[in-house]
């Protein structure tokens, strides 16, 4: 009773907004349903993906959330029971929105492919810029505070090119590939982001003392393309240099471009500062359409059925995901609702050191949103 | 004395490649650029008041012009790096586009220097974000993303080809697992990245798969470096010795030193098929130079690494426990630690201590 109270509550306020809605069943049944509803592809993943996605799914409906999910489940793991990969490029190319899960990439191949199926679905869909942001969360403790950094990093080439041949037994070369042309394009993503987001600063991150014509490249592009950007502060780091300054001052940092790998190490480590995979969302641009996931990739599979997963990341997907399509209010609504939860303190899944199980924490979510 | 040295002499087997012909053993010392020759001097300093056996051969690396034209490190200092099969060294300056190759590139290969090992602990009286750190890494140091094999294919792609070989990645693996045997570690884990580089990295994770089986005392784990990476920032107990690839040991041996407070504090060795160089990885810190500023630390636990190569190992705590004392007790340290003592006066704290 009371949650209908709740919802009818919300229903006033959220018909102040700018945008017209429909909140209720009943009003919606006359309406013409389907009018002004999103439809978002949604891969649950594997280990605790498919429970973080149904948190998120019972969030966004209580919520009265005018998104609908396409569901596919896409697994390597589970070749019988996966989507065929051509349908969910082609749904998410349809949709412009996707909202996926972790795909757990095992380090052998059923069909003897090198590439993962993770790589398949960025190359496919061209999801060449991820971008992760890292910031400290109220109520969390962690040892560094106020960290906000963005990283920004190219996942379409660099080390993760798949190209790898044994010349003679016991001698495997794997070709780290690094074009101009992404580079480029990665680092006018970066200083556009930077830009439209009054940042001030990009660090480049590479290891062009050693990699000299890789990496080089990289760094040289980049260096290009903030010229272009004068009033942004453009400053270079070195890979190793850069992790430990994370590690030691982490407030330093703004935004960052990298190649492919640096990116997963420096996405993890951030993500590691403000207390874990759990609660970092990031989200992966092509030129057309938007996947949203979690920023640091773990499939967390040993917790799988266990109920305790901390579904945070998961929810700021959809947060990001109801900005991204022009849903700010309720956005607006989760985001508080989160912040309060955690900030209260009280219900706190194990990541974050307390007791709580994922349902609780959801729960949580749902009645702090007013 | 007489009876440590026919102790030794029994001890000895006789693939051992080392000779006792005295009680004493020659060092070769290169005290590098820029504060290098300070801190030397005070390694120097604490270990002739420990009564460390062993006498030091100071070697000058300047690069000199060879009978083919090119500058190279000087015959004299490589001999006495072969002959004597051990080395420390100071902070080398690798003069940019001076048309010669990178020293420490020069000694890796004139040492066949294979692996590198970083212990990073937290240490007492220097209070850092994190406290309880104590792992090791340990790096294959010559193949991986660094075999410098790299071409521009058409303009603007360029492939780098990263390398892993049996025969590297087995010879590191066995000596990550007898490292942890020596210096009675628990656990070993290899940090990889098989599940993107399915093969090399795979290789390399089978290589050191194989290996475990051989130390069935020592336990063995895998994890993803981005796993690793996430863990270490949070719970760094977690981890014991870490084996790994070229580019991940040193991205994750600098991030550890960092998380005990720097280069500054962190001693490295590297093993080799012709010997053992142990070095201190930080810069040369020109701006210090010659000021008696400069924080030995680094060189001294190196040094002491070194001992615990060469089984001098009472000498190798005896200086290691003045060492963490007097960092531990605060009187006396260096700007680098938030103290405002001279690198002498640390120095000197420390003899007093022996």
């Amino acid at each position: 009773m009371s949650m209908l109270a709740r919802t009818v509550g919300r229903t006033f306020m959220q018909a102040a907004a700018a945008r017209s809605l429909h909140t209720t069943s009943t009003v919606r049944a006359t309406d013409n349903y389907g009018a002004n509803r999103t439809t978002c592809t949604l891969i649950p993943g594997d280990g605790v993906g498919p429970e973080l996605v149904y948190s998120l799914q019972e969030v966004f409906k209580a919520a009265s959330v005018p998104v609908d999910f396409e569901c596919y489940f896409l697994s390597e793991i589970n070749p019988v029971l996966s989507a065929k990969l051509e349908d969910v490029v082609a749904s998410i190319q349809k949709n412009k929105v996707c909202i996926k899960g972790v795909l757990a990439t095992p380090d052998y191949s059923n069909v003897g492919d090198l590439q993962t199926l993770n790589m398949k679905l960025r190359n496919d869909l061209d999801l060449y810029a991820n971008v992760v942001h890292v910031r400290s969360l109220p109520g969390v403790k962690t040892r560094h505070t106020n960290i906000d950094t963005v990283i920004i990093r190219e996942q379409t080439e660099g080390e993760y090119s798949a190209l790898e041949h044994e010349s003679v037994p016991g001698i495997v070369e794997c070709l780290k590939i690094i074009t101009a042309k992404k580079s480029m394009r990665i680092a006018k993503f970066a200083f556009d982001y930077a830009t439209k987001n009054q940042r001030k600063k990009v660090t480049a991150v590479h290891k062009a003392n050693i990699m000299k014509l890789g990496d080089g490249l990289f760094l040289r592009s980049c260096e290009e393309v903030s010229r272009l950007y004068p009033r942004i502060q453009f400053e270079k780091m070195i890979v190793d240099n850069t992790t430990m300054q994370m590690v030691s001052n982490p407030n330093q940092f703004d935004v960052m471009v990298t190649p492919n790998l640096y990116g997963a190490i420096v996405d993890n480590l951030a993500s590691g500062l403000v207390g874990g995979a759990g609660v970092v969302a990031g989200a992966s641009y092509s030129s057309e359409s938007v996947v949203f996931e979690p920023g640091a990739r773990h499939t967390f599979a040993e917790a799988v059925g266990k109920n305790v997963a901390n579904p945070t990341a998961m929810l700021l997907c959809g947060v990001k995901l109801l900005r991204h399509i022009n849903l700010p209010t309720y956005g607006e609504i989760i985001q508080n609702a989160i912040n309060k939860v955690l900030n209260d303190g009280k219900v706190r899944t194990k990541d974050l050191g307390g007791q709580s199980t994922t349902q609780d924490f959801t729960r949580a979510i749902i009645l702090n949103m007013s | 004395m007489a009876a440590r040295f026919i102790q030794k002499i029994v001890n000895a087997t006789p693939a051992a490649s080392r000779s006792y012909s005295s009680g004493t053993k020659k060092v070769t010392l290169i005290p590098g650029d820029g504060i290098g020759p300070e801190i030397s001097a005070a390694v120097q300093k604490i270990f002739t008041a420990a009564n460390v056996p062993i006498e030091w051969e100071a070697v000058d690396v300047t690069p000199v012009r060879g009978p083919d034209g090119k500058f190279g490190i000087p015959q004299a200092a490589i001999d006495s790096v072969n002959t004597n099969k051990i080395g420390l060294k100071g902070p080398l300056m690798t003069p940019v586009g001076k048309g010669h190759r990178s020293l420490n590139l020069a000694l890796r290969k004139e040492f066949n220097l294979y692996a590198n090992v970083r212990p990073c602990r937290s240490l007492e009286g220097y209070k850092t974000l994190y406290d309880d750190v104590d792992v090791v890494t340990i790096r294959e140091n010559t193949e991986g993303e660094y075999s410098g094999i790299e071409h521009e294919i058409v303009d603007g792609v360029v492939q780098s080809i990263k390398l892993i070989t049996e025969e590297a990645s087995k010879r590191v693996a066995e000596y990550a697992f007898q490292y942890a045997k020596n210096n009675n570690r628990k656990k070993v884990t290899v940090v990889h990245k098989a599940n993107i580089m399915r093969m090399s990295d795979g290789l390399f994770l089978r290589c050191v798969r194989d290996m475990a089986q051989k130390f069935p005392e020592i336990q063995f784990e895998e994890k993803y470096l981005d796993t690793v990476c996430l863990n270490m920032v949070q719970n760094p107990g977690k981890y014991d010795v870490l084996v790994m690839p070229n580019l991940y040991g040193d991205i994750l041996s600098d991030m550890c030193a960092g998380l005990v407070g720097g280069l500054g504090l962190t001693p490295s060795g590297n093993m080799g098929l012709n010997g053992a160089l142990f070095e201190s990885v930080h810069g040369t810190a020109p701006d210090i130079a010659g000021k008696d500023l400069a924080n030995p630390t680094a060189l001294l636990l190196s040094a002491v690494m070194m001992l615990r190569h060469m089984e001098l190992n009472t000498y190798a705590d005896k200086i290691e426990r003045a060492a963490f004392e007097t960092i531990k007790e605060g009187k006396y340290l260096t700007g680098d630690l938030g103290g405002r003592a001279k690198c002498s006066e640390f120095t000197n704290e420390i003899c007093a201590k022996l």
